[in-house]
Order: C-alpha cells, then sequence, then structure tokens
C-alpha cells in the first residue's frame, strides 16, 4: 500500500472518517441538544469526497491495491452520482429527526458509511471488494430502514428489508464462490480472461443466474422486487430517497461491471435475460402502481418500473448502451430523491399525508412547492424537456440502434401506462379539496430543504434541456468497456 | 435591426417569459390585473407573428427565418426552427387565437388566475415550438409539451365534476400512440443517423431509406396513428366530447384540428410520402366516416358543446379526405381549410362559452327566442353559422370547394358520399341557430346582457375576418400555393405495384 493507492479510495475514505467524527463527536453533545451540527459536518464531509471525485476526474485512471480497486471514468462518474444524492438526503433530513429521536446523530454517520459502501461497489475490481461494498452498504440501509423507532410499520419495513436482503446477498456470494470455481478468479479482469478461451463451463452460467438475483434484489427488478412497495411505505421518506436511488445505482454499475467487464463472452445468455427481466419489471411495476392510493407505495412501484426501463440499455450490448443507462441512473436520481424530498416535506415525521387524496389541492397551499413537485412527476412520467425524458429517449436510441423494437415498444407502452398514475396525483395536487378547514396546514420551509429541492429540480432541468455535459461524462464512462460483438 | 434571424424563438420563447412574469404578478381578488397583462402579451405576441408574412420572400425556395444550431453532440440533435408557406399562416393564426383566447376567459376566477394564464402562455409556447421546430427531437418535445397545460387547464377549470375524467382520458388517447411515434422517430434516427425534418426529406422523396418496406410501412403508421388522434379521425375520436364538453373556452379552440393536421401534412407526407399513398385509401375511407357519422351524431345532440365536437370531427374529415387525395387544388384546400376553420371554430366556441356564461345551461331546449333579447349576440352567431356551413363570400366555403373539387377527380364516389355531409351540416347548424335564437321566447331564462363591448371588440374583427378570408382567398393562398407547388413537384411516387410487391 502507498499513498497512491489511499489517493484512489480518497472519497470512500472522505466517508468513513466524516462517519467516524460524527459517531465519536454525538456522546459528547448534551442528551436534549440538537444534532443538526452533527448533520453540517456530515454535509462538509460529502462536499469534501464530492471534491476529491472532481479531482479524480482530472487523474489518470488506474488501480489500486494489488488490482483490487479501479478507478475509472466509469467509477467517478457513479461516485459523484452517489455523493450528490447523500448531499441532498442530508440536506432534507436535517430537520427531520431533530425532535423525534435522540440518536439523530447515527443516522447521518450511517448515511456516509452506507454511501462509502456504494462507492466501493462502484469501484471495485474484485468480486470480493464488491461483496463487502456491499454489505457495508446494506446493513447501515437495513437500520436507516426502521429508523422511524416510534412507528411500527418502520420496524416492520427494516425487519423485511433485512430478511430479504440478506437472503439475496447470500445468492450473490455464492455467485462470487461459482465463479471463482469456474475461473479460479474473482477478479473481473481474470474472470473475463479465465472465460476467453475455450467452452463456456456450466459453472459460469449458473453464477451469473446467482448474481443476477443477488443484483435484481437490490435494484429491485422483476420478479425479486416483492420487498420494495412494504418497505418503501414504512422507511422514513429521506430514507426512501436515499435508497431508492443511490444503491440503485452501485448496484446497476456493479452489474455494468460483471456483465459487460466480465461476462463478455456470455453476452448473448445475459441479454436474454435481462430483456425479460426489464420487460416483466417495466409492466409488473406499472400494473401495480396503477392500484396503489397510497403515495409512497405507488412511488415504490413505478421504481420497479424505471429500472425496467433502465434495464433495456443493457441489452444493447453497445457502449451507448452503458452511456444511456449511467445517463439515466443520474436522471432517475435526481428526479425520485426530489419527490421524495418533497413527501418528507409534506408528509412529516408521522407521515400524515398518506393516499393520493391526501395530496388534494396542495397547490392552493404552497403553490411554488406543488409547481417543483409537478415537475418532478412530469419528469417520472416522461415529458420532454426534463431528465426523465432524455434519459428513456437515450436508453431506447440505444435499444433501437441494437435492432431491440419489440423492447422498445413494450418500455414505450408501459410510459404511456405509467403516466396514468403519475398524472392521477398531479391533477390531484390542483384540484379543488372537499373540506379546505381540514387541510394539514404546511409547516415551514427550512433553508437546508430549500437547497435540496432545488438542487434536484436543477438537476432535473439540466438534464432535460442541456444535458449535454453529463452526457459527456456518462459517454466516457461507458468508454472503459467495449461494445459485445453480436 | 434584422430580427429575421431570431424572430422565431423570440415568438416561440416570449409566451414562456410571459408565463413567468404572470406567475410574479401580485394576485389581488377583484383585480383584472393578470388579466390585462396576459391580453398585453398576447396582443405583442400577435404583432410579432405578423412580423412572418411581412417578411417572408414569395419565391424563395424552402424554410425562412431558419435557425439552425447543434443542440447535443450525440445524437445528433439541434436546436432547428423554420416556417415555409405550410406553417407560416398557422403560427400567424396561432397568434391571433392566443388574445381571443385571453378574452373568452374573462371570467377566469382571480384568485386562480394567474395559475389559468400561466398554464395558458405555456400552451402557446407548445403550440408555436410544434409550427417551427424542423428537428424531430425538438418538434416531439413541444408536441408532447403541449399535452401538459391542456390537461391541467382541462382538470383544473373544468365545468363540472367530470373533469379530472375527461383530462386524464384526453392525455391518455394523445401520449400513449405518442409513445409509438417516439419509438419510430428513434427507429428512424437508428437507420438514418438524423433527426432533422430537411434530411429525412430528402431521403425520402429519392426512396433511399435503407429500411424494409415493412418496417418502414409500421413506423410510417406510428406517426399517422399519433398525429390522427389529436384531429381527431373516426374511431380515434372518443376523447374529444368529453373534452370539449369540459374544457374552458380558450382550450377548446386549440384543442382539436390544426396540431394535428399540419403534422401529418408536415411529417407523415414529407417522410413517408410513399407509405402515405398506400395507405390513403383506408385513410380516405376513414374521413368519409368521420364526415357523415360525425354529422349525424351532431344531429342527435341535445348539449351544444358536444354538438359542436361532433361537428369538428365532420369538418375536419374534409381536410383528411383531401390531404389523402394528393392533388395540388385539394391540398391547398386542405391548408386554407384548417386556418379557416380555426378561426370560425374559436368564434363559435366563444360564443357557446358565453352563451353558458351567461345562462349557465348548454342543454339546447333551455334556450329559445333570444334574438329578442339579444340582437347583436344573434347577428354574430348566425354569421358564424353560416360561415360554419360553408355559404359562398364566407370563409369556409373556399376551403370546402377547393377540397371537394380537388378530391372529386381522385375519388368521385367517396366525394360524393362526402358533399352530403355539406347538407347535413347545415341542418345541424341551422336548427341550432333556429332553437336558441328564434322561435317562442322561453320565460325560465334569466336575465343577461347582450354581448358587452369587450365581446363585440373580440367577435366583430373575427367576424371580418371571416369575410375577408371568403373573399379575398389569395392573400392566404399565395403562400400556400407555393409549399404545394413544391411539394407536387418535389416527389415523384414510384410505381405502386413495385411497393406493394415490396411490402408483401
Amino acid at each position: 500500500m502507498n499513498s497512491l493507492d489511499m489517493m484512489r479510495l480518497l472519497p470512500e475514505v472522505i466517508l468513513i472518517l466524516t462517519g467516524v467524527t460524527v459517531m465519536l463527536l454525538e456522546p459528547f453533545l448534551p442528551a436534549a441538544a440538537s444534532r443538526k451540527p452533527l448533520g453540517w459536518i456530515a454535509i462538509a464531509g460529502t462536499l469534501a469526497s464530492l471534491a476529491a471525485s472532481f479531482s479524480q476526474l482530472h487523474q489518470a485512471p488506474g488501480t489500486a491495491f494489488y488490482g483490487m480497486v479501479s478507478v475509472d471514468a466509469f467509477s467517478i462518474y457513479f461516485h459523484l452520482l452517489i455523493a450528490m444524492v447523500l448531499l441532498t438526503t442530508l440536506l432534507s433530513s436535517l430537520e427531520y429527526f431533530d425532535e423525534h429521536t435522540t440518536h439523530a446523530g447515527e443516522y447521518f454517520a450511517l448515511l456516509a458509511f452506507a454511501c462509502s459502501g456504494m462507492m466501493l461497489m462502484t469501484s471495485a475490481a474484485d468480486l470480493l471488494l464488491v461483496f463487502i461494498g456491499l454489505e457495508i452498504s446494506s446493513i447501515s440501509t437495513y437500520i436507516l430502514a426502521g429508523f422511524r423507532k416510534t412507528e411500527g410499520t418502520s420496524a416492520e419495513a427494516a425487519l423485511k428489508y433485512f430478511l430479504l436482503g440478506s437472503f439475496a446477498t447470500a445468492f450473490f456470494l455464492y455467485g462470487i464462490a461459482l465463479l471463482f470455481g469456474a475461473t479460479g478468479s474473482s477478479n473481473i479482469a481474470g474472470i473475463s480472461a479465465g472465460l476467453a478461451t475455450g467452452p463456456t463451463p456450466v459453472l459460469a452460467i449458473l453464477a451469473l443466474a446467482m448474481i443476477l438475483i443477488g443484483l435484481g434484489f437490490k435494484v429491485s427488478a422483476a420478479p425479486f422486487h416483492v420487498w420494495t412497495p412494504d418497505v418503501y411505505q414504512g422507511a422514513p421518506a429521506p430514507v426512501v430517497g436515499l435508497m431508492s436511488t443511490a444503491p440503485k445505482a452501485a448496484a446497476f454499475a456493479v452489474l455494468l461491471r460483471i456483465t459487460y467487464g466480465a461476462l463478455p463472452t456470455l453476452g448473448h445468455g445475459w441479454t436474454q435475460l435481462i430483456a425479460i427481466l426489464a420487460a416483466a419489471s417495466m409492466t409488473i411495476g406499472n400494473l401495480g402502481a396503477l392500484q396503489q392510493r397510497n403515495v409512497k407505495r405507488m412511488l415504490a412501484y413505478s421504481s420497479i418500473a424505471h429500472a425496467g426501463y433502465l434495464l433495456v440499455a443493457f441489452t444493447a450490448l453497445s457502449q451507448e448502451g452503458i452511456a444511456a443507462a449511467s445517463f439515466y441512473a443520474a436522471a432517475y436520481a435526481a428526479m425520485n430523491i426530489g419527490a421524495f424530498t418533497l413527501i418528507t416535506h409534506f408528509a412529516g415525521y408521522k407521515e400524515e399525508l398518506q393516499t393520493i387524496d391526501d395530496y388534494t389541492g396542495l397547490a392552493r397551499r404552497s403553490p411554488v412547492l406543488a409547481a417543483v413537485f409537478g415537475l418532478f412527476l412530469l419528469s417520472l412520467i416522461g415529458i420532454p424537456f426534463t431528465g426523465g425524458f432524455f434519459g428513456k429517449f437515450y436508453v431506447f436510441t440505444a435499444a433501437l440502434h441494437s435492432g431491440l423494437v419489440w423492447l422498445a415498444i413494450v418500455g414505450l407502452l408501459n410510459s404511456g401506462l405509467g403516466c396514468f398514475y403519475y398524472l392521477r396525483l398531479l391533477v390531484r395536487l390542483y384540484s379543488t379539496p372537499d373540506r379546505v378547514e381540514e387541510m394539514r396546514p404546511t409547516p415551514k420551509l427550512t433553508v437546508p430543504l430549500a437547497i435540496a429541492v432545488a438542487l434536484a429540480a436543477i438537476a432535473t432541468l439540466v438534464l432535460g434541456i442541456v444535458p449535454g455535459h453529463v452526457l459527456h461524462l456518462a459517454q466516457a464512462a461507458a468508454a472503459t468497456y467495449s461494445a459485445i460483438a453480436k | 435591426m434584422n430580427l429575421n434571424g431570431c424572430i422565431l424563438s423570440l415568438i416561440v420563447f416570449a409566451p414562456l417569459a410571459g408565463a413567468l412574469l404572470v406567475l410574479l404578478l401580485p394576485s389581488r381578488k377583484d383585480s383584472k390585473l393578470v388579466h390585462m397583462v396576459t391580453l398585453g402579451i398576447t396582443l405583442v405576441l400577435f404583432l410579432m407573428t405578423l412580423h412572418l408574412p411581412a417578411h417572408y420572400v414569395y419565391g424563395g425556395n424552402g424554410f425562412q427565418f431558419e435557425q439552425n444550431t447543434p443542440w447535443i453532440a450525440s445524437p445528433a440533435i439541434r436546436f432547428h426552427l423554420g416556417v415555409d408557406g405550410l406553417s407560416m399562416w398557422l403560427m400567424v393564426l396561432t397568434g391571433l387565437l392566443a388574445p381571443l383566447g385571453v378574452i373568452a376567459s374573462w371570467k377566469a376566477p382571480a384568485e386562480r388566475a394567474r395559475y389559468f394564464f400561466s398554464l395558458y402562455l405555456v400552451q402557446q409556447t407548445a403550440i408555436f415550438g410544434v409550427f417551427a421546430a424542423l428537428d424531430l427531437f425538438l418538434y416531439y418535445g413541444f408536441w408532447e409539451l403541449s399535452l401538459v397545460p391542456m390537461a391541467l387547464l382541462i382538470s383544473g377549470f373544468a365545468r363540472s365534476s367530470n373533469g379530472t375524467r375527461a383530462a386524464v382520458r384526453f392525455f391518455l388517447y394523445a401520449f400513449i400512440p405518442s409513445a409509438l411515434l417516439l419509438v419510430a422517430m428513434i427507429w428512424l434516427y437508428a437507420k438514418t443517423g438524423s433527426f432533422d425534418y430537411a434530411t429525412l426529406h430528402q431521403l425520402a422523396a429519392s426512396h433511399a431509406i435503407a429500411a424494409a418496406p415493412c418496417a418502414l410501412l409500421l413506423a410510417s403508421l406510428a406517426f399517422l396513428l399519433a398525429f390522427a388522434v389529436k384531429v381527431p379521425i373516426f374511431p380515434l375520436h372518443g376523447w374529444l366530447a368529453d373534452a370539449v364538453d369540459e374544457a374552458p373556452t380558450a382550450v377548446v379552440i386549440v384543442l382539436a384540428g390544426k396540431l394535428g393536421l399540419y403534422s401529418i401534412l408536415r411529417f407523415m407526407l414529407g417522410i413517408f410520402p410513399d407509405q402515405a399513398r398506400i395507405v390513403a385509401p383506408y385513410v380516405v375511407a376513414l374521413a368519409v366516416i368521420s364526415i357523415l357519422y360525425g354529422a349525424l351524431l351532431a344531429m342527435a345532440q341535445t348539449n351544444f358543446r358536444r354538438l359542436a365536437a361532433f361537428s369538428i370531427v365532420s369538418h375536419l374529415g374534409f381536410v383528411m379526405l383531401a390531404i389523402f387525395s394528393f392533388t395540388q387544388t385539394a391540398t391547398s384546400g386542405a391548408i386554407y381549410q384548417v386556418l379557416s376553420h380555426s378561426v370560425t371554430d374559436a368564434a363559435f366556441f366563444i360564443l357557446l362559452g358565453l352563451l353558458f356564461e351567461r345562462y349557465g345551461t348548454n342543454e339546447i331546449s333551455r334556450y329559445g327566442g333570444l334574438a329578442i333579447k339579444s340582437p347583436w349576440f344573434a347577428t354574430l352567431f348566425v354569421i358564424t353559422a353560416l360561415s360554419l356551413i360553408g355559404l359562398p363570400m364566407l370563409n369556409g366555403f373556399v376551403g370546402e370547394f377547393l377540397i371537394l373539387a380537388g378530391s372529386f377527380s381522385v375519388h368521385p364516389a367517396w366525394t360524393s358520399a362526402a358533399a352530403l355531409g355539406v347538407i347535413l351540416g347545415a341542418v345541424y347548424v341551422l336548427r341550432l341557430v333556429q332553437r336558441v335564437f328564434y322561435g317562442e321566447l322561453n320565460e325560465t331564462l334569466p336575465a343577461a346582457p347582450d354581448l358587452l363591448l369587450r365581446e363585440q371588440l373580440a367577435l366583430w374583427p373575427v367576424a371580418v375576418l371571416m369575410l375577408a378570408m371568403g373573399v379575398a382567398s389569395p392573400v392566404w393562398m399565395r403562400a400556400i400555393n407555393e409549399y404545394t407547388q413544391a411539394a407536387a413537384t418535389h416527389f415523384t411516387p414510384i410505381a405502386m405495384n413495385v411497393l406493394a410487391g415490396g411490402v408483401r
């Protein structure tokens, strides 16, 4: 290990140090004192980590720790994405726990640890390190899901998430073991080299299936999606905002690394499997969301559908497909975390607004926030000049370039199906409530929350109107891999 | 200062800036400030659109007032705007309808006026954008964007509690075919590497798009379906009656017709000329069914807004018939009819909206003998009705005549059947006039004033325009004919049997 190795891991290291600092400082605060200063420390740490990732953009790509870690345009892209999500989450939850929980400091530390795990997943070049990153991030998010300690639903969510999640992680680990058995290596490059010659061993195919199951759970792709609605409904809203974006982006990054980096020779096998997963996720997600009255459950199903859209990009087997998947991950993160930030604000700690009907007439009380919420919903629908549209457009462009017309038609028809439930909520925001006096007064908008919302809204618009810069980064990230010949 | 290089951007984005301005205005009850500012913005907008015909170079080939800058490098998307003889007058028409819509919405509740008018202005941006965009991606952006304010205005300012249902239905009817349109557009991009209209048009005219004939036909059908829903043509008209019934007048006057018909002329015929000829017989049949079925449904209505909705289906059927006859006369007539029908329909819906505002009902049977109480109202209504049924000297006649004359040589049987629609149209419109304005005065109607000065000021210019478009059609026809001539000489269809063989 040398100093360059540490530099390669700097973003992760900063986040872990931030988390440790927050944990160490918390006992020194009096029990009744506000935990907000700890939150600000976490925000400062996140900004430092973000800066470290940016500085890596200007360094030559390379590996560290004997080929365990690979820092390239691909990992930096996802590092930036995860750090931005973390920043928004921290800003939006600064006030959230303050009055209700005594150990809010732990919360900020866990968020930092979770994101350092996700970053590690995206820069790991060895499947064992991927697994360690996955565990760091998963264990932290299990706890975070149960953080509304006074609410029963939250505990239920945490338990479900933990049981099913550890089951899925076991599948993933089993897949790694089988791949090691098949190729004698757990390194991405080593696996790829081991499979390059000779007939494909059966073990490798089994391993692929296991890994798809494990990661399919993490990205909540159908048919591994069953946990999603319950967990999203029970977990605290800011945590759901994080959970539905950053770990998914990390898991997609790992999936891209494994499919394109380690298993290009199995391309024809996994492309068909993933096409089926994509079609199923889109359809099941949208059909499920249609039937929901609870907004968080609805968005849970919608996140299943969006995972499906993103998986479509995998099947293109081209660099354009990788770029499209990366871009979509960013666009989805922006609009979804924005929506959950606003739900955090509207519903409050007790989650008093639950069903679509509770959101009736919100535009009268807070016209600006309702308009921004509308923007996020329009982006989720995929209306032009928003990030959601350009993401979808780019994904389906990649798919059609590879001749996958049927998948593109299924996908875009699904987006037609999807617009129905988002629109139902959007129309509710602007319709007249039956009983004006019973409406809950909207809490005061705090500055950090406003910054979080503004960040997400600006990102959504920038990705839709001037996507050039992010697109450039995504295309550079995709250039790390080579296309797979059909 | 030479505005020609940026006038289109100004026209397209000025309403958006106006929408932001309106949102920032203070809102007070019983204040018409928001209304006045919006009216001012739309009047300026109308003047800006008049720049186009004033500086249009007749005889200049291709698109004018063009702006073409790269937007996104890969996929290759350009910010490309431009107008030609087809779209220029449509831009002016949109500019004219914008202030009319504001006056028609003068009764919009003051506390929600900011919301109403900012959405209304966003909608103008989307419509101008659709007419001016020459890059398929950009065009699709504006096309989809136009749905959002329309749906929100229908749901938020509906006449009854069914507004949300009507809005969602409208949105789904339009959005799902648009998804297929997007697939077809991206597929086209994958085949040709371009979203640029001029490039695609050139490739199509020389039959040089490298793709299987069957795939091209399917792509063209996706285009046609998305556009035909917005026209709408039978059997895709299910959304129209509810939407027209619920929507505020300002939305109704841009809801149907011109967006879809323009898109068919520009993109369906421009990019898929060969495929348009394959589907033409079926479209013509559907168009004639629309004409007759729409007219029959209109005759059966007891609610005058629904009557007007079905009359749209019937009237726009003529335009579809003409477009798919592919003769120069018929196409000119079709474009002229889009313009004149939009003007007449705007006046018609504004008058119907005013009737509802005054008497609170859309039921024809509740009216009677209004001509005695409101002579000015009756006068303008009769002029509009006569224009609607295509009386010579008024605007409706010119387009209808050209359409029937131009289509007859190609489809004599279908055109003869369509001519029946003219007679049916006269029946339901004149019966409506008779029942509302003549006969016994219905004493149960509440007392209400005749047309106010504001309303007269809005409607008389439109009535004069109807007359002018009826007697001085060359003013508008000059640009239109240039477009149809260019379209006719630019494209020579390859032999039908070759195409059909390829498809089979």
